[in-house]
């Protein structure tokens, strides 16, 4: 399918966000841009604190206030209407009617994302009377209806169930349903299925990409697992210390990741080939995450990568290169890795 | 249910006895006793006062006497005042309602007063309105209740002339106005420290749902700020709250106890320090056991309302 503008349904460019803490200032995420289409799914990879969650709180407007958190760069969004929202600067109470009926969110925990006393028919009613007018019961029979487009079985009497009488997978596909409600454009699915067992993830990923076929939302999907990658992103966005590190479609970045921290990634994924039995031990990156409050001089991986060469990675930050062949990868190196 | 419900009434009453038991001991230890009081400025003969001990069972070893006392309070007979010779219950049930009017205002006012300062302090930490919520509930909770009640009938009572000092009602002015006008004095100075604690209980609990995942869950819904902690984190923050209400009726009776002597309340409290002080054993008795079950009956309450507001638990 070939893309008019039309089919772009979120715009991000140069996204910077930064936390005042106590041990001062830290750019928790800068020069953050991407785009993406109707139908697309674009995975978010990258380490605990490379700031994958944080940019998706800053697409719903979630992170806290300034002077706590300052946000700049922008974020541009398609409304209902088909025009472009710019959700940074929208008042809250425009951003307040985004919020859950143009983009929604999925989070990791199903067991403490849903309030423990509300039924979960209360809880789906809740966001589509808040973007519908509809009465009670209307809205009941939406609840069924999405309950059981979630594969959630005997949908009506769940209505009536708190989340703790439901199982992980079934809490998660509620939470589904609850962000599905009011057919957003744009769905934030933050590492959904982390916290399930491996059968119950598969069939979540089933679920996720069986919808996004049938309402042609746009999904973004925020993991550090790269089987999950292969299996259900388009185009994937890894991230180091806060930036874009390298951009590319699913298969070429598999194929050929071009900058080395991704290259690690892909190496310290288990396999259960026979040559990664002959091998025996899994190849780790070394070291450590950055503090964002003490980021290093030049290139943020330079202590971790083993193509690092003193006097260049560490004086010289690397820009975000665009290759021959579209991608983006943010190395000094790449081209002469690559060759 | 029935199963759970059974088995802390057993408790329960296993723990009644129990009290009983250390309250009559401790009440019969005590220096002096009802022969005292007869033995001191009256002209009565030791024959005398040996056949009114008899009469009262008070020869007789103590044991015995608590056997005594115990079977006839199972068969409903809690015995008569050696006071004003009526029976016990009928005494306590002639205060009990002045203390209790006294205790449902104060915890009236605590509750909602508390709630509000808690919610506000937890929504806006670290505000000043935090900070002086803060330091107001630590003073509150180091100022004893009598000094606080005295300062307070000093000020308004002697000094500004604006509230009585004390009882329940003019005497014959038995109107709701006047009878409010001497409530609000006692019920504030009884609700003061109730306040204190229960704004530091709701705010530590609103401080640990406002955190939550479904806090976040139901922001992302869209829905306004208030109806975010209206809906989802007061409802959840209210839960743990439940127990502390359970867990401060002995402190709201022990409260009332000071609250009523220093404002001359005719209540339950000021009736069990002065017949304490004759050492009206009888009535003595009758208000422990009253107001010891009344904590126990509170406190099952409590957990069993628990269990309908959190579906979470269910008993069993």
């Amino acid at each position: 399918m070939e893309a008019g503008s039309g089919d772009i349904l979120l715009e991000v460019e140069k996204l910077a966000i930064r936390f005042r803490t106590h041990g001062g200032e830290s750019a928790a995420v800068s020069d953050v841009s991407f785009c993406l289409k109707r139908g697309e799914t674009l995975a978010m990879v990258g380490e605990s604190g490379s700031g994958k969650s944080v940019t998706s709180l800053a697409l719903m407007r979630l992170l806290p206030k300034a002077p706590l958190c300052t946000v700049s760069g922008s974020v541009r969004l398609r409304g209902k209407d088909g025009g472009m929202l710019d959700v940074l600067s929208l008042p809250e109470s425009r951003m307040r009617a985004v919020r859950g009926d143009n983009v929604s969110m999925v989070f990791q925990e199903p067991m403490t994302s849903l309030n423990p006393v509300q039924t979960i028919g209360a809880q789906i009613t809740e966001t589509i009377r808040l973007h519908r007018p509809m009465g009670r019961r209307a809205a009941d029979e939406e609840a069924v209806r999405l309950l059981d487009l979630v594969g959630i079985p005997a949908a009506r009497q769940r209505l009536t169930a708190y989340p703790h009488q439901l199982s992980g997978g079934m809490r998660q596909r509620a939470m589904i349903a609850m962000a599905l409600s009011c057919e957003p454009s744009v769905l934030i699915a933050d590492e959904p299925t982390t916290a399930l067992d491996v059968t119950i993830q598969a069939q979540i990923l089933d679920l996720l990409r069986r919808l996004q076929e049938q309402t042609g939302m746009a999904v973004i999907f925020i993991t550090h697992n790269l089987g999950v990658v292969a299996e259900i992103a388009d185009r994937v966005m890894v991230m180091y210390a806060g930036r874009v590190v390298e951009q590319a479609d699913v298969v070429p970045l598999f194929r050929q990741p071009l900058m080395p921290y991704t290259q690690g990634l892909l190496r310290s994924v288990p396999r259960l080939d026979l040559a990664g039995r002959r091998t025996g031990a899994l190849s780790a990156i070394r070291g450590n995450v950055p503090d964002p409050r003490r980021p290093p001089p030049g290139c943020a991986f330079h202590p971790r990568c083993d193509f690092f060469v003193g006097g260049r990675c560490d004086v010289q930050a690397p820009a975000l290169d665009v290759t021959s062949d579209d991608r983006q990868v943010r190395c000094l190196r790449w081209s002469e890795i690559a060759a | 249910m029935m199963a759970y419900l059974g088995r802390r009434l057993g408790q329960a009453a296993l723990l009644l006895v129990v009290v009983s038991m250390i309250g009559f001991a401790i009440l019969h230890l005590a220096p002096g006793g009802p022969m005292a009081q007869y033995a001191m400025g009256s002209n009565m003969s030791q024959e005398d006062l040996d056949r009114i001990a008899a009469q009262l069972g008070l020869d007789r070893p103590l044991p015995v006497q608590y056997a005594e006392w115990f079977w006839r309070m199972l068969g409903g007979n809690w015995g008569t005042s050696y006071r004003g010779g009526q029976p016990v219950l009928h005494v306590i049930g002639s205060h009990l309602g002045a203390t209790l009017e006294l205790m449902l205002t104060a915890t009236l006012i605590a509750v909602v007063l508390g709630c509000w300062i808690g919610i506000l302090g937890a929504i806006r930490r670290y505000s000043v309105f935090d900070y002086l919520a803060t330091i107001g509930a630590m003073v509150a909770l180091s100022i004893p209740t009598f000094w606080f009640g005295l300062v307070a009938i000093f000020i308004f009572s002697v000094e500004l002339g604006w509230m009585p000092a004390g009882n329940r009602q003019t005497i014959g002015d038995g109107s709701l106005l006047d009878m409010l006008h001497h409530l609000i004095m006692p019920a504030l100075v009884l609700a003061l420290v109730e306040t204190a604690i229960w704004s530091r209980f709701m705010r530590s609990s609103m401080l640990d749902v406002v955190n939550q995942d479904y806090i976040r869950t139901a922001r992302a819904k869209g829905l306004p700020e208030w109806r975010v902690l209206s809906d989802h984190a007061f409802r959840n923050a209210l839960l743990p709250m439940i127990t502390v209400a359970g867990l401060q009726l002995p402190t709201l009776l022990g409260g009332a106890l000071v609250t009523e002597t220093v404002f001359t309340w005719p209540g339950m409290g000021r009736l069990f320090l002065d017949s304490i002080e004759y050492r009206d054993y009888p009535v003595v008795m009758g208000i422990l056991m009253f107001s010891a079950s009344l904590v126990l009956i509170g406190n099952l309450l409590a957990d069993m309302l628990y269990a309908v507001a959190d579906p979470r638990i269910r008993l069993g």
